[in-house]
């Protein structure tokens, strides 16, 4: 986007650093001096967050959105699978309400809709199954761009060699597609675990739930749910950072 | 009736308000994490990475219930309101930013070799071509952001899904009330996408 700097504008930089950092200072100055105000920085209030028994409690939340996570990111992609492999009227009707209706009105049906109809899952499953239903669709377009990713040169080849069609699809054309897909179902996973926190709605004792029963439990609130948006933000920034390294990696190969 | 009607008119306002907000701020994000200067380019990527790695709910819960904790006091809208925008502004700075990283970057050195400044060629030569290609990023960001309004239900703001949930407790009629609210959420979807052709058209 610019060029190598040169003297003159090497200065400006520096003097538009220094003005930033200023401003930034200040901005972080005041967050904690209204912090200070109202006695949230009081180390009784934070003292907690270095026991042993509350991230106990926070981690076990933490695995329980792992748990949940993974069950959903399994069904999302059998589902996706199943959606990208028969692209008609149905599922393309199926993928645009999905893309379009609220997770939480899928949960709320979960929770008010069906167990009138004598449908009452464990809790377990009405937060999986909604989030399930509307990551499958998600799932369903990285499959149909990963097949897609690849070059039709690729299937005349391997049928030109005298491959069954069947052949070529399993050992030529999906073993390229996931190599195209994988950074973008990390990136989904990312969006998944982030909706896992829809557990707060059904109380399914995930990470956020867990942070509001600590907080009832304790009092804290700020101390709490700014203790769990920072391991949200450690785990998910853990994902991404793979996401990205997949990414390099493929771009590397495809080069 | 009433009921549906005010939670029509919040979900609406909430979309129409945050998408509002989550530009501006993710236009100066964007802006951030192209500048020529390192700093400012860090705080652009530290913004960008914290907002949207973390989920909307938690912010909404932190944002809710925990300003009022640090003396800060605002209408439960407008709190809800500021955590979507600066929720939804990550995911406009990452659009726009991708947006301006796909003109190719030829165009940026020609304008640079005619003589134009960064603000210059930024603006006459990058963002032109940049603004079509975003259209369509930033209608799908728009349709999520209905979808993300939800949430502030949660959080006790009278929105769709939570006006559809507490009528369903007195009216007993799930199917049509969450058929309902659903088709309205298909509605506001097709409107932003019907939008979005418009203005690429437009653009175009």
């Amino acid at each position: 986007m610019f060029d190598a700097p040169g003297p003159r504008f090497r200065r400006r930089v520096f003097w538009v650093s220094v003005a930033s950092a200023l401003v930034l200072a200040a901005l972080a100055a005041l967050a904690l001096r209204q912090f200070a105000a109202n006695g949230q920085l009081d180390p009784v209030r934070w003292r907690p967050y270095l026991t042993w028994p509350v991230w106990r409690y926070l981690l076990g939340g933490l695995g329980s959105t792992v748990v949940a996570a993974f069950a959903t990111g399994v069904l999302a992609m059998a589902g996706g699978l199943l959606l990208a492999l028969r692209p008609n009227r149905f599922t393309r009707a199926y993928a645009e309400v999905m893309r379009t209706v609220p997770v939480l009105l899928l949960v709320y049906v979960m929770l008010f809709v069906l167990p009138s109809f004598g449908v009452n899952l464990p809790l377990f499953w009405k937060l999986v199954v909604p989030l399930a239903l509307s990551h499958a669709a998600s799932c369903a377009v990285i499959f149909r761009a990963g097949v897609g990713s690849v070059d039709p040169g690729q299937r005349e080849a391997g049928l030109s060699l005298g491959m069954p069609d069947g052949a070529v699809t399993r050992f030529v054309v999906l073993p390229q597609a996931v190599r195209h897909m994988t950074p973008l179902l990390v990136t989904q996973a990312v969006s998944l675990l982030k909706d896992t926190s829809l557990g707060y709605v059904v109380s399914y004792t995930e990470l956020l739930f867990n942070g509001r029963v600590l907080a009832n439990y304790n009092g804290l609130l700020i101390q709490t749910f700014i203790v769990v948006a920072f391991v949200y933000l450690v785990v998910n920034l853990a994902l991404s950072r793979v996401a990205h390294r997949l990414e390099a990696r493929r771009a590397r190969i495809a080069r | 009736m009433s009921l549906v009607l005010e939670g029509f008119l919040n979900t609406v306002a909430l979309t129409l308000l945050s998408f509002a907000g989550a530009l501006v701020v993710g236009l100066v994000v964007a802006v951030l994490r192209i500048v020529p200067v390192p700093l400012l380019r860090g705080v652009g990527a530290v913004y960008v990475e914290v907002w949207r790695n973390v989920p909307l709910l938690a912010w909404l819960v932190l944002f809710v219930f925990g300003l009022p904790e640090v003396g800060v006091r605002m209408p439960l809208f407008w709190t809800a309101f500021t955590a979507i925008a600066l929720y939804e502004a990550a995911f406009v700075a990452e659009a726009l930013r991708s947006g301006v990283n796909s003109v190719a970057s030829g165009q940026g050195e020609a304008a640079r070799a005619l003589g134009l400044s960064f603000r210059q060629s930024l603006w006459h030569v990058i963002l032109p071509q940049a603004g079509r290609r975003v259209v369509q990023p930033l209608a799908n960001i728009a349709i999520a952001l209905t979808m993300a309004t939800a949430l502030a239900g949660v959080v006790g703001v009278v929105d769709m899904t939570r006006a559809a949930q507490r009528i369903n407790l007195e009216l007993a009629q799930p199917l049509l009330v969450f058929t309902g609210v659903g088709l309205c959420y298909l509605l506001m979807a097709a409107g932003i996408g019907f939008g979005a052709r418009v203005l690429e058209r437009r653009l175009a």
